[in-house]
């Protein structure tokens, strides 16, 4: 069957995967659906994460060490499974000693990333020792992100653009993939906090699907700075894939965005052979 | 298909590119939708909303082509009645109404008022949950999300209109359906642009409890990406893949 999206490659730079024990009771229905609409789709790799046990144990954004260590390891056991998963890393850096070993813990046994949700404001120091580990092992960040925080919300310690372009100056060689820019907020505060931080790259999932939101993060900061992405709403993410499509982009814009960026910040290799293909294609 | 929930104009809390008719004759074009229900969409905030139809009603031409006008008439401001039977005669195929825009509690009985007449002259009555993402909103944008509890109330009060509620979420639209008898609910009617696909499927799990028939074609164009409802049907579960929403052609007798 044709792939929805077409046949070229397509990352999902912000995927998740609920827990099979543990978790939430439709767990594996979600995990198995969410791999039968990416194959609809056409996504080549989810690049996923799992939040300890999603609430069940301790909350979502705020994971306890107990539930944080076998989430990252079922995560991994995904990836050695199935060729369409790669894993990030996710900790709460609140528990620092924890989180700073749990981010080399699972360097070793093969995360591609580290995944930061909302335990910390991501201007906070507290934060800083997780970072020098994704520094270390050459990991993008996909950082949970408010867009444009006006007030404390419930349930998380939130961040926006703003105070990730704090977190972003400090470590100039660490790519940060700012979440979802159509997952709750103003993403248009959000153009204007990150547009001179080349560091930052926006991750365009969400269930928001303004109209107007893509050609604006395109004007702001350029399709080499775009990651697709789902999140948690496949259907959004597939129309948003319809839209660059006729937004007026080149079709190594779209391959940028598709695919061609996550593999320039990912760790070399951390695509199979799409490193390959990508070494072949001019920036 | 139609779709019943498309707007021209422009918003007042953000930038909305090219909110014009022949924008969206070309949208629909591209998208191989037959035509659309447009609404004014600065009008939904004006105090008066007889220019807003005007202007609609002009931009709609002659009415017999894709683009048909669905007006808003405010049950609270003088002489409505007369603008129910005007905007009929000059090829309006639906009523808006904002109740929660206009202050109207649970049960007002202006909006009752308003769906009795539209019955009256057989045009469905047109209402709208939400324009923006809650999380999104303009400080001075205020007005909350209509409530399932004034859908229901409107639906129990027997006017004989069908109702149309756009942008309604899952929650909103489980609570209406099964807090209605299956005589009010047969002329309920929910467009799919505010409802999410995989993997956690509430599209796929409204057809199978509730049922296609209880839903149209609907996307929110200008203020959402009109891809969002065809990328949702075509990432249905299969048991319910090719499923037939209503059709409201001919709802407009």
């Amino acid at each position: 069957m044709t792939s929805l999206a077409g046949p070229e490659p397509l990352i999902d730079v912000h995927a998740h995967f609920y827990p099979d024990v543990g978790g939430r009771p439709d767990s594996r229905h979600l995990n198995a659906r969410r791999l039968e609409a990416g194959d609809r789709i056409g996504i080549t790799v989810h690049v996923a994460s799992m939040l300890g046990t999603f609430g069940v144990t301790s909350p979502t954004y705020f994971q306890s060490p107990a539930d944080t260590r076998p989430a990252n390891d079922e995560m991994l056991q995904r990836q050695h499974g199935d060729a369409r998963i790669r894993s990030y890393v996710a900790v709460n850096p609140n528990d620092m000693a924890f989180a700073v070993a749990e981010v080399d813990r699972c360097a070793a046994a093969g995360a591609i990333g580290l995944k930061l949700a909302a335990a910390r404001r991501c201007d906070d120091p507290v934060v800083w020792p997780v970072v020098e580990r994704a520094d270390a092992h050459g990991f993008p960040v996909l950082h949970h992100i408010w867009q444009h925080r006006r007030r404390h919300w419930p349930s998380q310690d939130i961040s926006d653009g703003a105070d990730l372009a704090v977190l972003a100056a400090r470590f100039p060689r660490v790519a940060f993939i700012l979440a979802h820019i159509g997952g709750g907020g103003d993403y248009l505060h959000t153009f204007a906090a990150v547009r001179e931080v080349p560091n930052i790259y926006l991750d365009l999932s969400g269930s928001g699907i303004d109209r107007g939101m893509l050609d604006d993060a395109l004007a702001a900061v350029g399709p080499q700075r775009l990651l697709w992405g789902a999140d948690l709403t496949l259907c959004t993410g597939l129309a948003k894939l319809w839209a660059l499509s006729v937004i007026g982009l080149s079709n190594d814009d779209l391959a940028d965005i598709r695919w061609r960026n996550a593999v320039r910040i990912f760790p070399p290799g951390a695509f199979g052979d799409l490193g390959s293909r990508q070494a072949t294609i001019p920036s | 298909m139609l779709d019943v929930n498309t707007f021209i104009g422009g918003y007042p809390f953000r930038h909305v590119p090219h909110p014009e008719p022949g924008v969206l004759l070309r949208v629909l074009e591209r998208e191989q939708l037959a035509g659309a229900w447009v609404g004014h969409l600065p009008g939904a905030f004006h105090r008066d909303p007889r220019h807003a139809n005007d202007e609609l009603l002009l931009a709609m031409g002659d009415g017999g082509g894709p683009l048909r006008a669905t007006p808003i008439v405010r049950p609270d401001w003088p002489h409505w009645e007369e603008s129910v039977r005007d905007l009929r005669a000059r090829g309006a195929v639906a009523i808006r109404a904002y109740p929660q825009l206009w202050s109207f509690g649970v049960g007002d009985g202006r909006l009752r008022d308003l769906a009795f007449a539209c019955a009256a002259v057989h045009l469905p009555l047109l209402l709208t949950v939400r324009f923006e993402d809650l999380r999104q909103r303009h400080p001075l944008d205020v007005a909350p999300d209509l409530s399932a509890a004034h859908v229901r109330e409107l639906a129990r009060a027997g006017t004989g209109a069908r109702i149309v509620v756009t942008a309604a979420g899952r929650e909103l639209i489980e609570e209406v359906h099964w807090g209605l008898t299956p005589d009010e609910r047969s002329r309920v009617f929910f467009d799919i642009s505010w409802v999410w696909g995989p993997p956690t499927d509430e599209l796929s799990h409204l057809f199978r409890t509730i049922g296609a028939d209880r839903f149209v074609y609907g996307t929110m164009w200008p203020l959402r990406l009109v891809q969002g409802p065809r990328a949702n049907l075509a990432l249905l579960e299969s048991d319910v893949a090719g499923a037939v929403l209503a059709d409201p052609q001919g709802w407009t007798g």
